[in-house]
């Protein structure tokens, strides 16, 4: 019984699959990855995952497909005591794979520096100054984390504070995301935005809302028991709603808008102490 | 000098009474020693800073005393164990001796003991047990995520369960790993008869039990609610539960380092005649790995908790904004130790991987070389990539490429072991016993872990993914996926030859089975979970993600219950059923199957000579060209 060509055998099943599982995870799973098509940033992170995914799915099927392969035509028959080929390395195949993979893993870094910058910061903290700031008016919104809820500062609206987060759709906003007390950090789900709130820091997210929508806003860093209940709900409205909005807010929050600093575009209160 | 000159005196006769017996250096006095240290401190405590109590629950909230009395209790207990009693007669002019290397029965396996199988042996139960108590930790954790509300526990228990599950899993399971199978076989691998030093092999043990139980107690003093990685400031917000958490972590980070210098020690000086670096079983190396990066980065972590237990006692403020200090201080300095850690996680489940796969495909280990510079490849990264853990937080923003960089070039050396096993199995004759099983599951779960991996590594990517439940399964797909499953591979594997008695195979075939099911079927689902927008350490979250959770928790349930199984065929097949192992029941080439079982104390009657690394397997293939040549030339 002559031996068939493993490696011939072996590279066309997983040509194959790969040629018919990659353009498949890319239009099936591609369009439910999230975070969705909420805002600007959201979009463009459906496309880093759908990239991420394109040049995962070759790696997963060239092991798994190896494995199942080695599973069953390398088995040792039962009872029996053979042994394989000593072979104990192949030039050729070591320097093609750390060729290949280095590739795969630099082309993969730059893109995603690529994508990072021209996103300005695709959504996440980028701390008080970051690298790319987009051009154009920018609606500033100032997000103060504390034990254990999330309170919203409107610097170019008289400074209201108020615990409801509401944006006006198309508009370019500026978060400065800082906290009270412990690290917290600011998640909106669907628009695609996580910036930590660290007492005494102003880290900076840029996000534009593409659609009127409603989204989840949770805590994503432990913050002490009530971690998990930290959560509400934000909306993105028209940008006229959102005129009527804020400015019914300013009226609600007068008394209190009175008692709090002077006009700043941060706002870093002093952090509390045990005991204290 | 030779420290190993047997003692003078022969061993004392074993038949002395009971109450003589009791009296001297062992676990009895270690533990009254252990808790009269622990009063002293907290008296001491108290006297320097007062009771000052917590007005809602008047609970005694004294750092300062509790501490000491960590302390005071830990040195009571290291004097009783007879730890002291080396350096002080040293100090006295007498002579060195091994003599605690000499004992005998099932005593030593209860003491301070220098003979390195025993010390691999009471790790593996010591740290199992541990695991278990872990492992019931995240039965409770997923009981209370069947509901999307707190329900069975309560937020603040339920916190403690976290941090419970995480810190025990992290600082006495996993960190520990290298405890049994290394201690046991490296020096028998390389050719010796010890460890290099052997008092302090026995002191990482027992520093490790120590700090596990100061870890439990904190059920005592409320729990600690910042899970395993003690964030500032919340951890100068917890009570005094916390203060375990810093004692039991810079305790386990002392043995670690320990450990590691010892690990280091014994490999590079004790090797045997023509035991070249190039000969080194490819386990050897994957300690020698590991053990780098337990000495370069548990200092780290005890010097952080330090800074911590400063800011929480004599209120100083490394790492309070309102002081001067900052939290991103603590964050970087955790994970400059705590990303390091995550491969003192992976590299020693390699090592296990590597030297298991060729016995069992028949065939010699495939690019030796490239899988030891794919090892050391993981220990030089693995400490210029930390602040991955910080892409949102703000800090060095625009140095995140750089760690995005260093991240995905990880992935590089980590490839050199996929190419390692696939290159091992390639035409090998592989046979399908317990170790291979979970070996060669290791290959499918590392994978998704890895892959998972590179989407956390990807900044924008990342955003979304960043502190979810997607995190979770990722590390667990590694750590659980990948350690524990080739800790339970080396288990059935090297168990027989510890313990020379077998295992249950059909028990440990169900094991199996049900293991890597339910694992896969619990963990897939988080990622789903975490893209969807579930955080990690909530105890309640959106209801539309209940489905899932409840599907989670059933599934995490089945994988509790593999467990037991395993627990089951252990104390069936070793404690009652005894049945002997063969000499080498995988026919294994390495050198620990070729010593007697039980190994004798001091491993080989004369110190072997090697001539060829342990992976001689397989027919060698025919040289090109030699069938062509006629037969006359």
């Amino acid at each position: 019984m002559s031996e068939p060509n493993h490696a011939r055998r072996f590279g066309v099943i997983w040509l194959v699959a790969t040629l018919i599982a990659t353009p498949l995870a890319i239009l099936l799973l591609g369009p439910i990855l999230p975070p969705g098509n909420g805002s600007e940033q959201a979009s463009e992170q459906v496309t880093d995952n759908t990239v991420l995914l394109a040049m995962a799915t070759p790696v997963l099927l060239l092991v798994v497909i190896y494995l199942i392969y080695s599973v069953i035509c390398f088995r040792q028959p039962k009872g029996g005591a053979l042994e394989g080929p000593a072979v104990r390395g192949d030039a050729r195949v070591q320097t093609t794979w750390i060729v290949v993979t280095s590739l795969l893993v630099l082309s993969l870094a730059t893109f995603a520096t690529v994508r990072l910058e021209t996103d300005y910061g695709s959504g996440s903290g980028s701390g008080p100054t970051p690298l790319t700031v987009p051009k154009g008016p920018k609606l500033p919104v100032q997000v103060i984390a504390q034990q254990w809820k999330f309170t919203f500062r409107y610097p170019t609206y008289g400074g209201v504070e108020t615990p409801h987060l509401v944006l006006p759709v198309g508009q370019m906003v500026e978060l400065h995301v800082t906290s009270l007390d412990v690290i917290h950090s600011f998640w909106a789900i669907q628009l695609g935005v996580k910036v930590d709130a660290n007492p005494g820091v102003d880290n900076v997210a840029f996000v534009r809302p593409t659609r009127v929508q409603t989204f989840e806003v949770r805590c994503s860093e432990l913050c002490g028991i009530w971690h998990g209940a930290m959560f509400d709900y934000g909306h993105v409205v028209t940008p006229s709603a959102f005129k009527t909005w804020i400015h019914q807010e300013q009226v609600t929050f007068a008394p209190a808008t009175k008692l709090l600093p002077p006009y700043s575009t941060t706002y870093v209160p002093n952090p509390t102490r045990r005991g204290e | 000098m030779s420290t190993t000159t047997a003692s003078a005196s022969a061993p004392q006769p074993t038949h002395r009474p009971l109450w003589r017996r009791a009296l001297g250096f062992n676990l009895l006095t270690a533990v009254l020693l252990g808790v009269g240290g622990y009063y002293l401190g907290w008296f001491i405590g108290h006297q320097i800073s007062g009771p000052s109590f917590n007005y809602e629950s008047a609970t005694d909230e004294n750092d300062v005393a509790l501490l000491l009395a960590y302390f005071f209790g830990v040195v009571g207990f290291l004097i009783g164990l007879g730890f002291a009693n080396y350096p002080l007669s040293r100090l006295l002019g007498r002579p060195a001796s091994l003599r605690e290397k000499e004992q005998e029965g099932i005593g030593r396996y209860f003491g301070l003991c220098t003979d390195h199988k025993v010390v691999g042996l009471q790790y593996l139960v010591g740290i199992g047990v541990f695991f278990f108590i872990g492992g019931l930790n995240a039965m409770l954790i997923r009981t209370e995520l069947l509901h999307d509300t707190p329900t069975v526990v309560g937020p603040n228990q339920y916190l403690s369960l976290v941090g419970m599950h995480g810190t025990m899993m992290m600082g006495m399971f996993t960190s520990g790993v290298l405890g049994p199978f290394a201690n046991y076989f490296v020096p028998i691998m390389i050719g010796a008869r010890r460890m290099a030093f052997p008092r302090i092999e026995s002191l990482t043990f027992w520093l490790l039990m120590a700090a596990g139980f100061i870890l439990t107690s904190t059920i005592f003093f409320g729990g600690f609610p910042t899970g395993w990685t003690g964030y500032e400031p919340l951890n100068d917000q917890a009570v005094i539960g916390m203060d375990s958490y810093i004692c039991f972590f810079a305790l386990v980070g002392v043995s670690m380092c320990l450990l590691g210098v010892n690990m280091l020690a014994t490999i590079m000086t004790m090797r045997a005649p023509g035991m070249t670096w190039s000969r080194l079983p490819i386990f050897v190396w994957s300690v020698f790995a590991t053990a780098v990066i337990l000495v370069l980065a548990a200092p780290v972590l005890v010097a952080t908790l330090l800074m911590a237990s400063l800011d929480r006692t004599i209120d100083t403020s490394f790492f309070i904004v309102g002081g001067g200090g900052s939290p991103y201080l603590f964050e970087n300095l955790f994970w400059f130790f705590g990303h390091p850690e995550v491969y003192v996680l992976a590299l020693p489940g390699f090592g296990i991987l590597l030297e298991l796969l060729p016995v069992f495909a028949r065939k010699p280990l495939w690019g030796y070389r490239l899988a030891v510079s794919g090892m050391l490849g993981v220990t030089l990264l693995s400490f210029f990539v930390w602040q991955h853990h910080l892409f949102v937080s703000g800090i060095n923003a625009d140095l995140r490429p750089f760690y995005m960089l260093s991240t995905e070039i990880i992935s590089i050396p980590t490839g050199f072991i996929f190419l390692c096993v696939m290159g091992t199995l390639w035409k090998g004759r592989i046979s399908f016993a317990v170790p291979m099983l979970f070996c060669l599951a290791w290959v499918f779960n590392f994978l998704i872990g890895g892959l998972s991996g590179v989407f956390l590594s990807d900044a924008p990517s990342d955003t979304g993914t960043h502190g979810s439940f997607f995190v979770m399964a990722h590390f667990h797909y590694t750590i659980m996926g990948g350690l524990i499953f080739t800790f339970f591979a080396a288990i059935y594997y090297w168990v027989p030859k510890m313990t020379g008695l077998r295992f249950n195979e059909s028990l440990a075939k169900w094991h199996f089975w049900l293991m890597f099911i339910s694992f896969n079927s619990t963990f897939l689902p988080l990622f789903a979970l975490g893209m969807k927008g579930m955080p990690r350490r909530v105890s309640s979250y959106a209801p539309n993600l209940v489905g899932l959770n409840v599907w989670v928790s059933i599934s995490a349930f089945v994988l509790g219950f593999s467990m037991l199984i395993f627990l089951f065929n252990a104390v069936y097949s070793l404690i009652f059923v005894r049945e002997p192992a063969a000499a080498n029941p995988w026919h294994s080439k390495s050198i620990e199957w070729q010593t007697p079982t039980p190994v004798p104390v001091h491993n080989f009657e004369q110190i072997p000579v090697f001539d060829a690394d342990p992976y001689d397997y397989g027919t060698p293939l025919p040289l090109a060209g030699t069938q062509a040549a006629p037969a006359g030339t």
